[in-house]
């Protein structure tokens, strides 16, 4: 089963957010494992705008393409360069390494724990 | 539907696999990483489960009469011993299916639908079969079908093979089959062995009766341990057989296509004596134009076409992408698509509505991806 870290809060379109700030965002375990091996990544640029719960990139595997959901409203501050570079970090470590990118918070979008995010999703914590 | 397993299934569950739904079977999706196994196949082999295909015995002294009226191709012509990539068509020459057939005798045939299309391929034969001294048999819940594709494929498929038999292998021309004595769990089995596929590789299909499935399946691991061989889904399949060129029915092929329009008029033989069903509806379509012609198109960024997506030329919708992926094996975004005839000649630049976004696309001859022979 596809792995949910305590910590950290979950979009229900499986975005998940750190504590620290500017925040770090990048997507679950379930959405990776889901996906299948993630082959290109596009992201927003540093100084964009995006806005909790719309688009603001998509990550494609062989086998399909999702859409990414800025889970919060905000300020691109930075972009993971190693994640475009080598989008296979995205399965390997999606919490880690794999992390999509930062933002100056102006608003949340509606979040949910590790518990609640992994019980709705069928992750494991 | 109820959904149907495999006498493999509990192979994939130990070896990991993740499941999907294909045309009503829980079938392995991928082991692993898909990426990982498309490579395996291009370099080394994989080991897939395709139980879920049909398999129709077609037994009887009409036998090749029979598919001939039943099937486009000209079944009666074939050799014994090898196989013919063919279609059936409803009367008004609309695809059924796309089907392999293997002539195993005078008076046998071995006929493989696609796992969605089986049961009506099953049916359709039987009540095609009225008048013809021939008996037609759904054999599809009892035989299991494994695949051993890539380079590496003869040499792993060798190690079942007892030494004074190997010819029976080594000197077997693709499309050919042949009964071999493959050693599983200790003792010979006689299995229907074909060189066909679905990868764009070298490699092998062995029918295998649904008791002796997981020992063959197992002894193929074994043989390939050392030599690159791993389990792969159907992920991957998909991956190598869009690179490879090949359709896939439900994406390429359907009821509202004919041959002609598919570009498989190859395979329809009008030439071939007495009536077979869809040959007037057939006769007439080979006299039109098809509006539309099935083509290859590679992208030059790094986004891919999927299935359904408009293909544009000056942003007027011409076309539809039927299959698209990142191509593993040549690093770039791949698609089949229906466009315009006007349209299709290689080097035609087009493009690809990508969620919105129109990408630049390119018509290309097929297949993408072909191997070293």
């Amino acid at each position: 089963m596809s792995k949910v870290i305590e910590g950290l809060r979950y979009s229900a379109e499986h975005e998940w957010v750190d504590s620290s700030s500017p925040v770090k965002v990048g997507i679950s375990a379930v959405a990776a494992d889901a996906l299948g091996d993630v082959v290109y990544v596009d992201l927003p640029a540093v100084g964009d705008t995006v806005t909790a719960g719309e688009t603001c990139g998509e990550v494609e595997s062989t086998k399909s393409v999702s859409d990414l959901y800025a889970p919060v409203s905000g300020t691109i501050v930075e972009v993971n360069q190693e994640a475009v570079d080598n989008p296979a970090i995205l399965n390997e470590d999606p919490y880690g390494a794999g992390w999509l990118f930062t933002v100056n918070v102006t608003e949340e979008g509606e979040l949910l724990s590790a518990a609640e995010y992994a019980e709705k999703n069928g992750g494991e914590l | 539907m109820t959904e149907q397993y495999t006498a493999l299934y509990e192979e994939h569950k130990r070896l990991g696999a993740s499941f999907t739904d294909f045309g009503g079977w829980q079938m392995p999706l991928k082991y692993s990483s898909e990426l990982a196994e498309h490579h395996a196949v291009r370099r080394a082999a994989g080991l897939f489960d395709l139980s879920h295909m049909g398999e129709v015995r077609v037994t009887g002294p009409q036998a090749g009469a029979f598919l001939d009226y039943a099937l486009t191709g000209k079944l009666s012509a074939m050799t014994v011993g090898r196989a013919k990539y063919s279609l059936i068509t409803n009367a008004d020459g609309g695809i059924i299916d796309d089907l392999i057939s293997y002539r195993l005798a005078d008076d046998e045939y071995l006929v493989v639908p696609n796992a969605g299309n089986a049961a009506v391929v099953a049916a359709e034969l039987a009540a095609r079969s009225q008048g013809f001294d021939v008996t037609v048999a759904d054999e599809t819940a009892a035989t299991s079908l494994v695949a051993v594709q890539g380079p590496e494929a003869e040499a792993i498929l060798l190690d079942l093979v007892p030494a004074e038999q190997r010819g029976l292998v080594t000197g077997m021309k693709y499309y050919a089959a042949a009964t071999a004595p493959l050693n599983v769990d200790g003792s010979a089995h006689s299995l229907l062995v074909a060189r066909t596929g679905y990868t764009g590789e070298d490699g092998f299909e062995v029918y295998v009766p649904n008791d002796a499935a997981p020992a063959l399946w197992q002894a193929l691991l074994a043989a390939g341990a050392d030599r690159g061989l791993v389990p792969a889904g159907l992920a991957c399949r998909d991956s190598l057989r869009l690179e490879a060129g090949m359709p896939l029915y439900g994406n390429e092929l359907s009821l509202d296509l004919d041959p002609y329009a598919a570009g498989l008029g190859g395979v329809v033989t009008l030439s071939k004596e007495g009536d077979f069903v869809g040959r007037a509806a057939l006769e007439a379509k080979k006299q039109q134009t098809p509006a539309r012609k099935l083509v290859g198109l590679k992208g030059s960024g790094r986004r891919s076409a999927r299935s359904s997506y408009p293909v544009l030329k000056d942003g007027h919708p011409i076309g539809e992408v039927t299959s698209g992926a990142p191509s593993p094996t040549l690093g770039f975004p791949i698609a089949l698509a229906y466009v315009d005839a006007a349209y299709s000649t290689p080097g035609t630049p087009l493009e690809v509505d990508l969620r919105g976004k129109p990408e630049p696309f390119t018509v290309v001859d097929l297949p993408f991806y072909k191997r070293e022979k």
